[in-house]
């Protein structure tokens, strides 16, 4: 086996380039800055383009230029730094236009501080910006997923011409692990409507304005129906022991290393307990979350927030009173003795 | 330069219809009088005799000229309100053949767009900006504009601009002419034929020195809008004349075409094979071949290291984790972080195990390593119940309350010292604890050592400080 042990930030990074991203514009902040650095170093040396941008609104413009000139592009931020590029990422939404965008989250509201949170949830996935448009987001929980789900999130990217987010925090980004790289140096697919600069693409127009109601209606629609077909192909879980649960923990991220630890301490004393962790937050895993509920299985959500991914298993199940919730903020993080005894309190 | 002699022909850089109007194809949809046309047809005419259309980007923003990709044939692209230069610098980094065009208004580059236009300026950003200045939001109905004038009276400045209350217009083309970077500043006006005819000019060179590759190009034009300003097309034309040029002088700013040289950047090609390897990976190589009975009986070892930032606690879980990971372990690596982060220690926690690791932190340590009093202090409670405890005895004198744990004292920063490596008591360890617990052979360390520091050069002192670890285990232990 041949594998580097590696920071699971420049994981990140390695698979962006090896998935054929020469374009990184972004902005410095706590904890996400490890993103840009790694881009700096390695992106001149690979035959792309890094460059720090003035602002992070700045920065998202950029990839929304460096895609619609058929770029593979992306740029990184973490929660206050999101909260800015929203304004871009309606853009890129509206103009169809394909980007990867990585959150590591801090906590907030505010300046907050850097410690790990995962209170973006509703602004990535339900989408801070303004119009009737919907983002891909993965999150990966290990340092191979960084860089495995960033090579998927271009290519997703590129097939539904759309927004891809991967949302992480400080832990996952902190973590050296392991990661086996695949030796490959992909090209960003040739773009027919991207803007080459030459004779074939010149009739090419990016916009996202579109003038007469009816128009605009018509083109939300073909977003619409865009979604649907990745709530159909798209979603991703992992699941452990749900077979014989009787709760399933949720979380996503870190969180999901927390409970994967926990379910092994809870099946030694004998208690039935499975994880139903979303790689894929949208699309969310309704589905299989809807016949874990109809099986009569509780559910027991385990954020870093103030339950912004529970509303989504709400949402999912329409019934409150099985799907339960554990959350801590600011910065703190559960221990798996914490989340034991947590879970043994919904246990028989 | 030759120009087309008829001047009253179309460029073709325009379209034969102009289809935002529907019906009236050879209509635009700017208001009569306004100098949006003048502009479009220098620009258009420009790219024709410069031969440039083909690989012309032109980035509409927002406002008047946000449809004028409906009147040029080159590629377009829109961008949100005073992002152009941004989304130009993105079109300009990934194609740099192209020629781009960032067409802006003074709400847009001046007010919402300040920073934007400011930093492409200042990056020197091989391309080529037309700011349009009629100190009115024309788009929105005629609102203030960063450039309105003093006493000007608009529907958000209704009693006329003041400088108490907003400050006075602001001077694009001296701000951007005090940047080194930009090659070619310069403010034409509209008002005239004179002015026209040197605006034709600036046009032409600001795109010139773009597909020269000499950099960032900038025009600023003084332009009529008779419906913003609710005057005749007769009487805009004097007020520029009368007020705009007074206080928005008509010159060149700065003019270095001549002397700067041109360059623009090739984009190379990598295989896949250049690629991994200037991204430095696999660099350890395969792994060690191990037996199933080796993994089948590895116990899972959950490590805090812990001590003074600077003595290298972080590196040693890193090193000892890579080590591991070559045996064809599961490990995982993570420094303290959060609010555990406490007490002036530095710590990480390293496990190594056989099988899938959830969580990376170790909170309960079946081996605890402490190179510092606050840090035996900190975690000798959290250590598990026949755990190990190494603790660097040159720098910790006290013993171990616990008695239910094994602990090793090894004056780990005596030996490095000895040898002349004072920032190696890292490694003594490593080199000690392998030979104790005999998780795998020390030179499987060794091998890896030169890889995983950020100074090679150190590498030679680093094995023998991790060789002499081991050896004060087989001269001192008697396990």
């Amino acid at each position: 086996m041949k594998r580097d042990l590696i920071k699971a930030n420049e994981a990140l990074v390695k698979g962006a380039i090896m998935a054929g991203c020469t374009q990184y514009y972004g902005y410095p902040i706590t904890p996400a800055s490890e993103i840009a650095e790694a881009a700096s170093v390695y992106m001149p040396v690979c035959g792309g383009t890094f460059i720090q941008a003035e602002s992070e609104v700045a920065a998202i413009n950029m990839v929304y230029g460096a895609s619609g000139a058929g770029a593979r592009a992306m740029t990184a931020s973490s929660g206050p730094g999101i909260s800015l590029k929203q304004e871009g990422v309606s853009y890129l939404s509206g103009a169809e236009l394909p980007a990867v965008i990585v959150d590591i989250m801090r906590a907030g509201p505010g300046l907050g501080n850097i410690w790990p949170e995962q209170g973006d949830y509703n602004q990535v996935v339900h989408g801070g910006g303004h119009g009737n448009y919907k983002v891909i987001v993965l999150a990966p929980n290990r340092a191979q997923e960084m860089c495995d789900l960033t090579m998927l999130a271009f290519d997703l990217a590129d097939k539904y011409r759309m927004v891809v987010y991967i949302l992480a925090d400080a832990y996952v980004g902190q973590m050296m692990e392991p990661v086996e790289f695949p030796k490959v140096n992909k090209k960003a697919p040739h773009r027919p409507w991207a803007l080459y600069a030459d004779k074939a693409s010149q009739p090419n127009v990016i916009t996202s304005i579109v003038f007469s109601a009816e128009a605009l209606e018509e083109h939300n629609l073909k977003l619409q129906a865009r979604y649907a077909q990745i709530e159909k192909d798209e979603v991703r879980f992992q699941e452990i022991q749900c077979e014989d649960a009787e709760l399933i923990l949720m979380g996503y991220g870190f969180v999901s290393r927390l409970l994967q630890s926990t379910i092994e301490v809870l099946r030694k004393q004998g208690k039935k307990v499975g994880m139903l962790r979303p790689i894929s937050l949208f699309p969310f895993p309704n589905q299989r979350i809807q016949e874990l509920a109809a099986q009569g299985k509780h559910f027991l959500c385990v954020e870093l927030s103030n339950g912004q991914m529970r509303d989504d298993v709400y949402l999912a199940t329409f019934k409150k009173d099985i799907v339960h919730f554990y959350g801590r903020m600011g910065g703190m993080v559960p221990s798996v003795a914490e989340i034991v005894d947590v879970a043994l309190g919904y246990l028989k | 330069m030759t120009t087309k002699a008829n001047v009253l022909e179309k460029a073709t850089a325009f379209y034969d219809h102009f289809e935002r109007k529907g019906g009236q194809d050879q209509t635009t949809h700017y208001c009569p009088g306004c100098g949006h046309g003048n502009v479009h047809k220098l620009i258009a005419e420009a790219l024709d005799d410069l031969g440039l259309a083909e690989r012309t980007v032109f980035v509409s923003p927002v406002g008047c000229s946000v449809f004028a990709y409906y009147y040029f044939d080159t590629g377009n692209i829109q961008a949100a309100h005073g992002r152009a230069p941004a989304v130009g610098t993105g079109v300009k980094r990934t194609r740099p053949h192209s020629i781009v065009i960032s067409y802006q208004g003074d709400g847009d580059l001046a007010s919402i767009g300040g920073l934007e236009i400011i930093h492409a300026a200042n990056r020197g950003e091989n391309m080529t900006v037309f700011f349009i200045n009629n100190a009115i939001y024309g788009m929105t109905g005629g609102q203030m504009a960063p450039t309105s004038l003093i006493g000007q009276k608009t529907s958000t400045s209704p009693y006329g601009r003041t400088v108490e209350n907003e400050g006075y217009p602001i001077r694009m083309c001296e701000l951007i002419s005090t940047l080194e970077s930009p090659v070619y500043v310069e403010r034409c006006q509209l008002a005239d034929v004179k002015g026209i005819m040197a605006a034709r000019k600036a046009v032409r060179k600001a795109l010139q020195n773009q597909a020269d590759g000499k950099g960032f190009s900038f025009v600023e034009l003084l332009s009529p809008c008779p419906t913003g300003w609710k005057m005749t097309t007769h009487d805009s034309l004097q007020w520029i004349k009368d007020f705009m040029i007074p206080y928005f002088p008509v010159k060149v700013f700065k003019d270095e075409s001549a002397t700067r040289n041109g360059r623009i950047r090739e984009p190379k090609e990598y295989t896949d094979e250049e690629l991994f390897k200037a991204l430095n990976l696999g660099l350890l190589g395969e792994s060690q071949p191990r037996d199933a009975e080796f993994l089948k009986n590895f116990k899972t070892v959950e490590m805090k290291i812990a001590g003074f930032g600077g003595q290298g606690v972080l590196t040693a879980g890193a090193i000892l984790a890579a080590a591991a990971m070559q045996e064809n372990l599961e490990v995982s690596w993570i420094p303290s972080y959060g609010p555990e982060k406490r007490g002036g220690t530095a710590n990480c926690s390293v496990i190594l195990s056989k099988d899938s690791i959830g969580s990376p932190m170790v909170v309960s340590p079946n081996v605890l390593v402490v190179m510092n009093d606050p840090s035996l202090d900190t975690f000798e409670d959290a250590v598990v119940s026949g755990g190990l405890v190494i603790v660097n005895s040159s720098i910790i004198t006290r013993k171990l309350k616990r008695t239910d744990v094994d602990v090793l004292y090894i004056p780990l920063s005596d030996i490095a010292a000895d040898l002349g490596l004072n920032a190696a008591a890292n490694m003594v360890l490593l080199g000690a604890y392998l030979e104790y617990t005999k998780l795998f052979p020390l030179d499987h360390l060794k091998k890896i050592i030169p890889y995983t520091l950020k100074r090679k050069t150190l590498a030679e002192a680093n094995v023998k400080a991790a060789e002499a670890g081991a050896q004060w285990m087989r001269d001192n232990n008697k396990r």
